[in-house]
């Protein structure tokens, strides 16, 4: 079956989860939010959420308190540099050996 | 079909030409890096920003190659975009060509076509295009300052309607710094030939796309459930708009003719080929110093005809044979060298009579590298030492003579 069918000129896809694998068994530290600390959590109002804006894999949820879909977090680490307050530390990751 | 239209006629140098045409084009955003000899263009354009006669936003960039990258986005969000360069500039830029061509993006680009070093040398030859000639666009020479400013503006006509952007080049210093009459066609007359940039793809927020991510070999099924192409699928249907691309620029030609009274609808041009037993093949500039050198061998009374290819890429194969068919020999002079083989242009016109009936023997001259002054006389001499050459063996010679001091 051929691809006539698509009216794709140039390279098209939708955003999807998953593309590209679970990407989360890239990851060697895991980034932890304290919830004590983090802006949003601590007012309880839909404020700051730079860990969301800036998150490369769009896995960190626009909530209160935010989360992580650590199944396609590949812990980068840039949510813990661009938290303003140090909410979210990147500790290492427990890797199961075997 | 007559047309009444009264001529404003101004001297204008290729650079002003190609500016002017960028202008009336109503370019939305220039991108571009200044470069020997196409400067003069850049700072024509950035005044006319400046002044407010372009509503354009001008990025002042800091290389060729962010020029390009910037075009590209500009183009993918769907404005119209411009950019020009030359030589080194246009070497520089050479990995964002691959990704205008495919990304689909009508860009339109001036390559005022100067020599690339080492050594260094500002001067004309048509090395940087040709070296860009596997890029994925449309390239387009021109013979003078008018042809300048109508490809320009028939260039997104074409672009933006085959989707493949469009390298219109024109010789350095030759063209780009020799004044000659152009006559400018009125701003209400570009836009009723030149409609808005319609883009193929448009970004928006609500509906969010990538694109031009990795793409894998093979199709695969989107999110969506259905069927995409893969890498090389992509890659068969920029190959496709080139091949189908002729129509376009034919097209694009005749509606030219038709509002502004000068006729393009061709691939490359010819002067007294009808009845001509010799054809001499050159491109751009090139091609119009040739016509003196037919003027002179027809006085000798030899029947020479001209030759003058206007599209490179995609590369009019049938319409070339046609056209030389009653030749018996064939003189192709390349401003251009490919190493180790011959000139470019010569290699096309033997790909194109391979297999026909035409056995028209074939003679390629190097000139003109590093801005080496061609004349008329030398191209005439060149081309009775390729008659006188038909005595001794009628097999093309492996490589091409050259017209220098060795």
């Amino acid at each position: 079956m051929g691809t006539r069918d698509c009216n794709h000129i140039c390279d098209e896809s939708s955003p999807g989860i998953g593309e590209a694998g679970r990407t989360g068994e890239w990851r060697t530290h895991l980034p932890v939010i304290d919830d004590k600390r983090c802006t949003a959590s601590k007012l309880n109002k839909p404020t700051c959420f730079l860990c969301w804006l800036y998150c490369p894999e769009a896995v960190m949820t626009r909530s209160i308190p935010p989360s992580i879909d650590l199944e396609y977090c590949k812990g980068c680490g840039i949510c813990a540099q661009v938290c303003p307050v140090q909410a979210i530390t990147m500790a290492p990751e427990e890797k199961k050996l075997g | 079909m007559a047309v009444q239209r009264k001529s404003n006629i101004h001297i204008l140098d290729g650079n002003q030409a190609a500016a002017i045409a960028a202008k009336l084009s109503r370019v939305q955003v220039v991108a571009a890096y200044p470069i020997t000899p196409q400067t003069p263009l850049t700072e024509k354009l950035s005044h006319f920003v400046e002044d407010g006669q372009l509503k354009a936003e001008y990025v002042a960039v800091e290389s060729e190659h962010s020029a390009m990258a910037v075009c590209t986005s500009a183009s993918i969000v769907g404005a119209r975009t411009f950019t020009a360069t030359s030589s080194h500039g246009l070497a520089y830029m050479h990995e964002m060509l691959h990704w205008a061509a495919g990304a689909r993006l009508p860009i339109v680009m001036a390559c005022v076509n100067r020599a690339i070093g080492a050594p260094w040398n500002v001067l004309n030859d048509q090395q940087d295009s040709i070296s860009q000639r596997d890029t994925g666009w449309i390239q387009i020479y021109c013979r003078n300052n008018q042809d300048i400013l109508d490809t320009v503006i028939q260039a997104y006509r074409i672009a933006e309607s085959v989707y493949v952007p469009v390298m219109v080049c024109y010789d350095g210093y030759i063209l780009s710094h020799t004044e000659m009459p152009v006559d400018i066609p009125e701003q209400v007359d570009v836009d009723r030939y030149l409609p808005p940039y319609k883009p193929h793809t448009t970004l928006d927020p609500d509906n969010p796309k990538n694109y031009n991510l990795v793409t894998l070999a093979n199709p695969r099924v989107g999110v969506d459930g259905k069927l995409c192409h893969g890498y090389m699928e992509l890659r068969y249907l920029l190959q496709e708009a080139l091949q189908d691309s002729r129509e376009a620029i034919l097209h694009a030609g005749k509606e030219f003719n038709d509002v502004f009274g000068r006729d393009y609808a061709n691939m490359f041009w010819e002067d007294r080929n009808e009845d001509a037993e010799i054809t001499i093949v050159a491109m751009g500039s090139l091609a119009s110093e040739a016509i003196v050198a037919a003027d002179i061998l027809r006085e000798e009374g030899i029947k020479v005809g001209v030759l003058g290819l206007r599209v490179f890429r995609p590369f009019p194969k049938q319409d070339v044979v046609q056209a030389l068919r009653k030749s018996r020999l064939i003189v192709v002079f390349d401003k251009n060298i490919s190493y180790g083989s011959e000139g470019a242009t010569c290699s096309e016109i033997k790909s194109a009579l391979y297999g026909t009936y035409i056995n028209a023997a074939i003679r390629n001259f190097i000139v003109g590298l590093g801005g080496r002054d061609v004349k008329a006389r030398e191209l005439a001499e060149a081309t009775k030492k390729a008659i006188s050459s038909l005595k001794e063996t009628v097999t093309n010679p492996d490589y091409p003579e050259w017209i220098c001091h060795i």
